[in-house]
């Protein structure tokens, strides 16, 4: 039988070249892998909170390794220590790879100190998604700010992300809003830095 | 007015439909089974589950694949078998497979991969030495193979990340469904 107590010498895979990120696969398939992992965790869970809890955890081991990834090979292992560098880096090079494209928006809120929005028009996993009215206010994107926080959390800017839907007037489909909250500490790195 | 078009080859619908980054997708399927290897903590409950999964994606993506391939009915097993590996595998995920070891009624063959995208940066830890980390794609064959009418057994033969030098799905065909009209003639 194949496999049975046969553990072989491979090659270590950390001594294998690295890809350059230029590989793809179909949306469709990114969307069907997806829509599962939605599915499974729905059998799990009993409430909305904890699926949303449960898409963001998994998002977070997506958003550590994809730090560890981009920093390697987009930024030559300089690593952010400004908190407007991350968020652009987050913006920018972090969306531009996984999603093809930069965000939206990058905006400071107005309300708090400490609360950053990335804003899209329409998050690619939330694409071939329709939440049922009796879910209320759920959002898949919460995977996508799980990755957020993964990124935030390995680079060393601890925050509380959460995805929402923000209805825009004249558009159909309401615009997804990352809500970055960050630390304390983080805050009080900043102003230490000046 | 009759389509002129045959169907079309593996790189003409890869290049004509949206793509995603192959990493985003690799580093998703990590966490699905990193989650499921907490859920349920016995490999073979995962390698099942995967199974699941990957049939729940090929009852659907059997449609897609069809309506995009524009592949008419396939006159054997023979020409099945290289729809998935030549057209299938590559539309979604981009790489070629091949097809061999082919056994003499023509019901059994195996498909071959040398480039997965799932398995980028992966390796097994001793712990889970029993895990066929890409089961998802047997489910996935087998799921897509039941709509069309043929009940399949896929199992993994080699795998890379349990040593071999590349990863090989064995294909089987068990028997072929006839279609049913669902309705009574006398209804």
């Amino acid at each position: 039988m194949i496999g049975v107590g046969k553990i072989k010498q491979y090659s270590n895979v950390l001594d294998k070249p690295l890809s350059k990120g230029k590989q793809e696969v179909s949306l469709s398939a990114f969307s069907f892998l997806f829509s599962e992992l939605v599915q499974y965790n729905q059998t799990q869970v009993d409430n909305i909170a904890e699926l949303e809890r449960r898409l963001e955890d998994a998002g977070y081991s997506v958003g550590a390794r994809v730090l560890e990834l981009l920093c390697h090979r987009e930024k030559g292992n300089r690593r952010e220590t400004r908190l407007l560098g991350i968020l652009s880096f987050v913006h920018s090079t972090v969306w531009k790879v996984l999603f093809g494209k930069v965000a939206d928006s990058l905006e400071k809120g107005t309300e708090h100190e400490d609360e950053y929005m990335i804003s899209e028009k329409e998050l690619l996993v939330n694409r071939f998604i329709s939440i049922p009215k009796d879910m209320g206010t759920f959002n898949c994107g919460a995977f996508v700010a799980g990755i957020v926080r993964g990124v935030l959390d390995g680079a060393g800017f601890p925050a509380v992300v959460t995805a929402h839907f923000v209805p825009v007037e004249g558009q159909q489909r309401p615009r997804t809003t990352i809500l970055i909250k960050f630390a304390e500490e983080v805050l009080r790195r900043e102003a230490r830095l000046g | 007015m009759s389509r002129a078009s045959g169907p079309r080859s593996g790189d003409a619908i890869f290049a004509s439909v949206e793509r995603v980054n192959a990493e985003l997708f690799t580093l998703t399927y990590g966490a699905i089974v990193r989650q499921l290897l907490t859920d349920l903590e016995e490999v073979e409950e995962v390698n099942k589950q995967l199974d699941q999964m990957g049939y729940n994606i090929g009852i659907r993506l059997i449609d897609e694949f069809l309506a995009k391939s524009n592949v008419s009915r396939c006159v054997d097993f023979k020409e099945t078998a290289e729809m998935i590996a030549k057209v299938g595998f590559k539309m979604f995920l981009g790489v070629t497979a091949s097809v061999t070891n082919w056994d003499a009624d023509g019901t059994c063959c195996s498909i071959v991969l040398e480039d997965n995208p799932l398995v980028d940066f992966v390796e097994l830890p001793d712990t889970c030495q029993g895990l066929y980390y890409c089961n998802i794609l047997s489910g996935v064959i087998r799921g897509a193979l039941e709509m069309v009418s043929m009940k399949t057994e896929v199992t993994w033969t080699r795998d890379m990340l349990r040593g071999d030098d590349a990863f090989e799905l064995q294909v089987k065909l068990l028997k072929q469904v006839p279609e049913e009209y669902p309705y009574k003639e006398d209804d």
